[in-house]
């Protein structure tokens, strides 16, 4: 099994730092990064399916180059390898701009399967992996909770999380596949991982290394971020101390205010 | 030119989704506001109803019988139907956020280019440009953004509109599949439903919900007693749902559904970012934590500090001494 996981590096919720600057990107100064949450329950069913069946999962990000650190991070999960795209005509790029750009990296490897995160927690726009598969005209299985390659059949299952439960879907291999947080919880990195992890290798790539014409407005967008503001505060409401009955007839008599009961 | 939106349109059992209602709505507005006009699109095995419901608010519906869509996933077939639609002259493609609303946006934007304005929780016109309203970062900022070309595929969130009818039903027209969708479609084998699945999130007019405060499985029967008194639905939160209590279809926020009830209820949900993203759009908001600082607190209406345990039953009880006497 090859499997290529597109791993972003992003804010790291866990600070709840997250903020746009003063041109309106992303500012990555005022968080830590990490992988993104969905990139690594991608990664983590990547590296047990490779622990089961043999052979190699590697990361693919699009990110400055300091993003190396934070790949450092998937590396020491497990990941053997690592490409990174880093270009200074990338900054900013918009949810087309990376999937071609993903899409033209991807291309350079050799995978059965293609991991993406089902979304990310900064952008968040849910895009990317469904184009990547579209460029590369290869079967998308999305928001999966569970991954079974059959290798002698060439051949892949996949449950899909539906509004009700979940679908089997089955597509032959290579694939694309969007994760999520069902497929478990990923392993924290041994020391072992993580001294391994220094020595993985990490080859870099720019825009021209990649070819073809992947920035087709010359680095500028045409999507535009044009202002932000804060969310609006709600209304300040009532606390209530009271011992749970009179609590209750309290809850009950706003419901009943309300038309709720 | 005047611009052309085309609203892809989602359907659940038969019928036309709440947030494909809500979008259509929102499409004619656009349309309305700038001369141009709003078309929709609906790609199923058995597409008439549905088709029927959108034109409810679009002048004019393309109705696809896809038997296809039975056995294979939908979305590379619903994107090739959109493509083709292209043709008469689209400009903006809207889609849901939803699992197969994303895909097709992403699906598009990779076979087209095209810039994507996504999560949009409304959008008006400022010149030409289309630009839309987004809740982004957990609901840490709004932003303004548009996209400076003729043309952009928008996501839309649950609420953006109200879903209003336009008074005069639009024409359906019923079309042949294009056949070949735009990436190999993965076949369906199975589809599987999880116990509660009947009951629609997203539509609930009450929701009651449980976090990890309620310490386990056991901890939702009570949830789920208080959602079926009030005639509500269950939803949890992702530590519930992690924990392993109840089913991921039932978790509420930035990764999971989003809910605008009249009434969402919690019991032992600290009111984390993440999860407010889900419910921040609810009318009234009543929490009961034990905790007097928990975070939930700012976005609550009322806010019950107690032990989840006393405080739900004797509820359960005050609303059923009320009904009977
Ligand atoms: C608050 C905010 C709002 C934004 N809104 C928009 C918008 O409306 N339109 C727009 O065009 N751009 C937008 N952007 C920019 C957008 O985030 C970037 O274009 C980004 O490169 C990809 O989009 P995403 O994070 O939404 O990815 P998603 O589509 O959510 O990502 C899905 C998966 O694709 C893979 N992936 C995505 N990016 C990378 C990467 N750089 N390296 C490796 N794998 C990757 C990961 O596996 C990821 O889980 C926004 C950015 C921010 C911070
Ligand atoms: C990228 C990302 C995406 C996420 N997406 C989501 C999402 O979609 N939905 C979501 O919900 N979360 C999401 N989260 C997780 C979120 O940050 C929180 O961790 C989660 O919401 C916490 O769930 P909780 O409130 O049930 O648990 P906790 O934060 O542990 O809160 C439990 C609460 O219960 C109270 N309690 C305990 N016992 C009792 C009792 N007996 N009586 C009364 N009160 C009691 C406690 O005081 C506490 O406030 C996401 C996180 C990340 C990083």
């Amino acid at each position: 099994m090859r499997i290529l996981v597109m791993t972003k590096p992003v804010p790291d919720p866990a600070a709840n730092a997250e903020r746009l600057g003063p041109d309106l990107r992303l500012d990555r100064a005022a968080s830590p990064s990490v992988v993104n949450g969905n990139d690594e329950y991608g990664l983590e069913a990547a590296l047990q399916l490779v622990e089961r069946l043999g052979g190699e999962v590697a990361i693919l990000t699009m990110a400055p180059a300091a993003g190396v650190e934070t790949m450092r991070k998937a590396l020491a999960m497990g990941a053997m390898r690592g490409v990174l795209v880093a270009d200074d005509a990338l900054a900013g790029a918009d949810i087309p701009t990376t999937i071609r750009v993903l899409a033209a990296a991807a291309a350079t490897q050799e995978f059965d399967l293609l991991l993406g995160g089902l979304d990310t927690s900064d952008g968040a726009g849910g895009a990317v992996t469904a184009g990547v598969a579209a460029r590369l005209g290869l079967p998308l299985l999305s928001a999966a909770a569970l991954i079974e390659p059959d290798e002698a059949g060439r051949t892949v299952r996949v449950r899909r999380l539906s509004a009700k439960g979940y679908d089997v879907l089955q597509a032959p291999m290579p694939a694309v596949i969007s994760c999520t947080q069902v497929l478990g919880t990923p392993r924290y990195p041994s020391l072992k991982g993580i001294m391994a992890a220094r020595s993985r290798q990490i080859t870099t790539l720019s825009v021209a290394d990649l070819g073809g014409d992947l920035l087709p407005g010359g680095g500028q967008w045409p999507s535009r971020v044009l202002g932000v503001q804060p969310p609006p505060s709600r209304a300040a409401g009532r606390t209530i101390t009271a011992a749970p009955a009179d609590a209750a007839r309290e809850i009950a008599d706003f419901l009943a205010e309300r038309r709720l009961i | 030119m005047p611009p052309t939106l085309l609203v892809i349109g989602e359907v659940a059992d038969g019928h036309l989704t709440k947030l494909s209602a809500e979008i259509a709505t929102l499409a004619a507005g656009l349309a309305g506001s700038s001369g141009g006009t709003a078309l929709g699109l609906i790609v199923d095995a058995a597409p008439d109803g549905a088709a029927a419901e959108l034109a409810a608010y679009l002048p004019r519906v393309v109705s696809v019988a896809s038997a296809a869509a039975a056995d294979e996933v939908w979305a590379p077939h619903a994107a090739a139907e959109a493509r083709r639609l292209l043709d008469e002259g689209v400009t903006h493609v809207l889609a849901g956020v939803t699992n197969d609303g994303r895909d097709v946006a992403g699906l598009l934007c990779g076979a087209l280019g095209w810039g994507v304005l996504a999560n949009a929780a409304g959008a008006t016109w400022e010149g030409e440009r289309l630009v839309v309203e987004a809740v982004v970062l957990a609901g840490k900022a709004i932003t303004r953004s548009t996209v400076d070309a003729p043309s952009a595929i928008v996501t839309v969130t649950p609420g953006a509109a109200d879903a209003v009818g336009s008074g005069a039903p639009g024409r359906v027209e019923s079309r042949e599949p294009a056949g070949s969708p735009v990436v190999p479609a993965a076949r369906v084998l199975e589809r599987v439903a999880e116990a509660g699945a009947e009951a629609s999130l997203e539509e609930a007019n009450v929701v009651v919900v449980g976090g990890r405060g309620v310490g386990g499985p056991e901890g939702f029967e009570l949830v789920d007693e208080l959602a079926g008194l009030l005639g509500g639905v269950t939803g949890a939160s992702r530590a519930a749902v992690d924990a392993g209590w109840i089913p991921y279809a039932r978790q509420i926020g930035q990764t999971g559904k989003v809910v605008r009830p009249a009434l969402y209820l919690s019991l032992g949900v600290s009111g984390a970012m993440q999860h407010r993203a889900g419910m921040q759009g609810s009318q009234n908001v009543i929490a009961i934590n034990r905790d007097p600082d928990a975070p939930v607190a700012e976005i609550a209406d009322l806010f019950v500090v107690g032990d989840l345990f006393a405080v739900g039953p004797a509820l359960s009880a005050e609303i059923r001494a009320r009904r009977g006497g």
